[in-house]
């Protein structure tokens, strides 16, 4: 049995994981230094809830994916220009911080508003997805927040694997401690996953999907509704980097037991 | 897939391009000012494909008098743009060699001891001469300071703002389409290769991307440029044989500095009489600052690395960089050969622009802004040829966008410049006279003759240091650091007398470090090597391997059987390679033995 999904993933930047990072205290709270200046990606966690939402879509046919993401718009069109050769999806942009520094809550409750407001949903076919974490917030809150205010009961969190049954039911690799996976089921739609890595690797770029994405994606990012935090209630009475001590080695074809001994002398040292 | 317009690189003259057309495209009523001949109704098509990985990767941090940015954006002072100053102080600094370690002609020392002699009653400091008087063709008063980075940031969001031109990053264009002569397109680079480019895992063929007018702006050493050089060929009289690596460290400067921001400094004489430095001051106690090594500095050890940071340790920038900090690395080669390096500025479906196309100012030592003026230009013309429905052909690119650009203070001062640093060729003293002599006289008078292909110019290890490095040391030094798999160029500095960099971990690190550190460098999977040795029997038998001692990314080492190796993952995307290497090609005397082809990856950071 095929189902038509209505895909909707929520997905947002991070500054690119190769810039150096710097917390400061800004008027505004912790921020970290040039954010603005440095170069975003779509969160890699968002991004494989992504690639994983086009592949079903692809496998379910009539099935359509939404990319909610919120962030400053300046950034999330710049954004946009690397993923939308990726994979087909509708955009629905918010105008507003991507910070890791807002509150989780507040975050959740305007992407679930946005979520809520997209005409024709229909909630029987409902698959939210997200990332399970976020490079720059490491809560894993703001998905199941995001649940919560959509009514959404079937939940997973730390997905790597979604199989659709013959049944239309739903069987989900969930990752729990001591690193194992968990097999949950659910009778279908709609149901939140929040996605660990997946097993899909990043998709090619594709000129025309790009072509066809970017007929929705600017008039998506020109009508994005702003979205002001309120900052209520959430206090941070320190931000640190955690200290790191570097010994840089570049070396080529090491076989990864010798990898291993190297770094366990040198964590003893 | 099918577009109007394609465009190859969002260099400045792309985006120059892209600014001037995405604002006419539309009417204000939003219906299309002209129409698209592949989506009737609809607007022209444009798209713009950039092989790094963002559109402010990969560029430099400059100092213009940003006439046609300006004439662009009319408000750009106050635009916002970060890192962005107006030009305040302007120096121009003979640096002497306090250590005795630089390679200096007898004329130089002769100068130097004058200058010393003389100190007190010349403007010298910390052992540098700073020129009472520079003539007005080197000043940018009333122009910017800008980080590349973050200018094309800032531009590609107008452009992109607009909704009626897509700019793709990380997607190379392998080469243009070329059918009887004409251009009708490009064709996109093969994912999921290996890295011969034998299809792999994943395999995606580059998809052909055809269109009436492609618009070519890949830089000095974009692969579709020096296709369509090779296709076509360049006009007689013109070649490209000068070149330069530029490369910077974006800084922050101590907390008690006292460089105002807009303060532009320009340096010669040290670590060797060859290298230019530069240092511009951002807001914020921010600066770049870096050097030039160009292909008429005849060492083998073009390392530009260590260079720099000998220039920064020299007393007159270092009682300025002393406790800075480094944020961001980077090195891009600089085409230098100018005016004279023209190459067919159109064609059957296509036209160039920008630092390809010849507009590199070496007199001035300017290039955004004329590379941006090219781009307006070509707009203008796209515009015009749009509008009254007439083919890209070269006649008609002729008429308009040639006719544009030779009217243009593009044409005029790249003409002053074109013979200007013949001087060069033999040797600095000249050089410097021979461009004052240009500059003076309106490109009327210059010194010294046509450079030489880079190759010709490249000695032996042992004839450059005869007098200095025993030949048998040599060797002895050729072994150890071949059997170690490292470059050559730190052992002979250090038995040529330089000094081991203090490092601080902070400003004065590996390189290695610099290339973890600021501006880190990525290459995604799945593609070919871009840098291909074309006859590996011609390494084997070469002595000179500069292509590793010049590689700003240690991404090119010693191989097997002499070979250098290459390691995508460590290439900065700099394109020094491409003329540092000492071995013409066979077939074609004016390329070497290197080919840099389209690639992915490159160094990922915007402040540069």
């Amino acid at each position: 049995m095929s189902t038509a999904y209505q895909i909707v993933v929520c997905g947002s930047i991070v500054p690119d994981p190769l810039q150096t990072l710097e917390p400061i205290a800004s008027p505004a709270g912790p921020a970290l230094k040039n954010e603005m200046m440095l170069p975003a990606v779509l969160d890699p966690w968002a991004g494989h809830a992504l690639y994983e939402a086009a592949a079903l879509a692809k496998s379910q046919p009539g099935s359509k994916v939404w990319l909610v993401s919120l962030g400053p718009k300046a950034k999330l069109q710049q954004v946009m220009m690397t993923i939308a050769q990726k994979v087909p999806f509708e955009l629905v942009a918010l105008d507003g911080s991507a910070s890791g520094f807002t509150d989780a809550t507040d975050t959740a409750a305007a992407l679930a508003e946005a979520i809520a407001a997209i005409p024709g949903l229909d909630k029987s076919k409902l698959l939210v997805f997200g990332g399970w974490e976020s490079a720059s917030r490491g809560a894993g809150a703001t998905m199941q927040m995001v649940g919560e205010r959509l009514g959404i009961l079937d939940q997973f969190q730390g997905v790597d694997r979604l199989t659709v049954n013959v049944d239309g039911s739903l069987e989900i690799l969930e990752r729990i401690e001591g690193g194992k996976h968990q097999v949950s089921k659910c009778a279908g739609a709609p149901a939140l996953l929040g996605w660990a890595t997946g097993n899909l690797p990043e998709p090619k770029n594709n000129p025309q999907v790009g072509m066809v994405n970017m007929r929705s994606v600017m008039p998506a990012l020109q009508k994005a509704r702003p979205v002001k935090f309120a900052g209520d209630g959430l206090a941070f009475a320190s931000v640190a980097l955690p200290k790191q001590l570097r010994e840089t080695q570049v070396v080529k074809d090491k076989l990864p037991d010798d990898i291993a001994k190297e770094i366990v002398e040198w964590i003893k040292q | 897939m099918d577009a109007d317009i394609v465009c190859v690189g969002f260099g400045p003259a792309t985006a120059g391009f892209l600014t001037t057309l995405s604002r006419q495209l539309v009417n204000a009523d939003g219906t299309p000012a002209v129409e698209s001949a592949v989506l009737p109704g609809m607007p022209p098509q444009v798209l713009c494909y950039e092989r790094a990985d963002d559109t402010g990767f990969g560029v430099s941090g400059i100092v213009t008098r940003a006439r046609a940015l300006r004439a662009s954006f009319p408000e750009i002072q106050t635009a916002g743009i970060p890192m962005a100053a107006p030009v305040g102080e302007e120096k121009v600094v003979y640096l002497l060699d306090p250590h005795g370690a630089s390679r200096r002609s007898a004329a130089l020392r002769c100068a130097d001891g004058l200058i010393r002699t003389a100190k007190c009653v010349l403007p010298f400091e910390h052992q540098a001469l700073t020129l009472p008087w520079t003539p007005s063709f080197l000043h940018k008063n009333g122009g910017m300071i800008l980080s590349m980075g973050q200018f094309m940031q800032w531009a590609g969001a107008q452009v992109q703002s607009t909704g009626t031109v897509q700019i793709w990053p990380g997607t190379p264009v392998a080469q243009a389409l070329v059918e009887d002569k004409k251009v009708v397109g490009v064709r996109l680079l093969d994912q999921g290769v290996d890295k011969k480019g034998n299809p792999a895992d994943g395999f995606t063929p580059g998809m052909d991307i055809r269109a009436a007018l492609t618009v070519v702006g890949d830089g000095p050493f974009g692969p579709v440029g020096r296709q369509l050089d090779e296709e076509f060929g360049l006009p007689n009289g013109n070649h490209i044989r000068d070149w330069a690596v530029g490369m910077k460290f974006v800084v922050d400067l101590p907390a008690d500095t006292t460089l105002k921001p807009g303060t532009v400094l320009h340096t010669f004489g040290y670590p060797e009489p060859e290298i230019f430095g530069f240092l511009y001051v951002h807001p914020d106690r921010v600066a770049s600052l870096g050097i030039f090594v160009p292909s008429w500095f005849d060492s083998p050890v073009r390392t530009a690395y260590r260079q720099l940071q000998h220039w920064m340790l020299h007393p007159y920038l270092w009682r300025h960089l002393q406790g800075g900090k480094l944020r961001s690395w980077g090195a891009k080669t600089l085409g230098e050969s100018g005016r004279r390096g023209e190459p067919h500025l159109t064609g059957d479906g296509y036209a160039r622009i920008g630092e390809g196309s010849g507009t590199t100012n070496v007199l001035t030592g300017s290039g955004v802004d004329e590379a941006w003026a090219t781009g307006t230009q070509l707009a203008e013309t796209v515009l015009e040829l749009l509008k009254a429905k007439k083919p890209f052909t070269k006649q008609n690119l002729d008429e308009t966008y040639v006719k544009r650009r030779r009217a243009s203070w593009v044409e005029t001062e790249g003409r002053i410049a074109e013979k200007s640093r013949n001087g060069f060729q033999k040797g600095v003293a000249t050089g410097m006279i021979g461009m004052a002599l240009a500059g003076l006289t309106n490109g009327k008078f210059s010194l010294g003759k046509e450079p030489v292909q880079p190759w010709k110019r490249i000695s032996s290890l042992e004839e450059y240091y005869a007098g200095r490095i025993a030949r048998g040391d040599i060797a002895k030094l050729r072994e150890a650091c071949k059997a170690k798999s490292v470059s050559l160029h730190g052992a002979l500095m250090d038995q040529a007398g330089w000094a081991a960099i203090p490092f601080d971990g902070q400003l004065l690190v590996s390189h290695q470090d610099a290339l973890l550190m600021g501006g880190k460098v990525q290459a995604p999977p799945g593609c070919a090597d871009h840098v291909v040795f074309r006859h590996p029997e011609l390494c084997e038998q070469c002595e000179a391997r500069i292509c590793i001692e010049a590689c700003s990314g240690q991404a090119i080492t010693p191989g097997e059987n002499g070979v250098p190796a290459f390691d995508r993952e460590k290439c900065v995307h700099c394109g020094a390679c491409l003329w540092n290497c000492s071995q013409a090609d066979p077939e074609n005397p004016e390329r070497m033995n290197i080919a840099f082809r389209a690639g992915t990856g490159g160094l990922h950071s915007a402040e540069n």
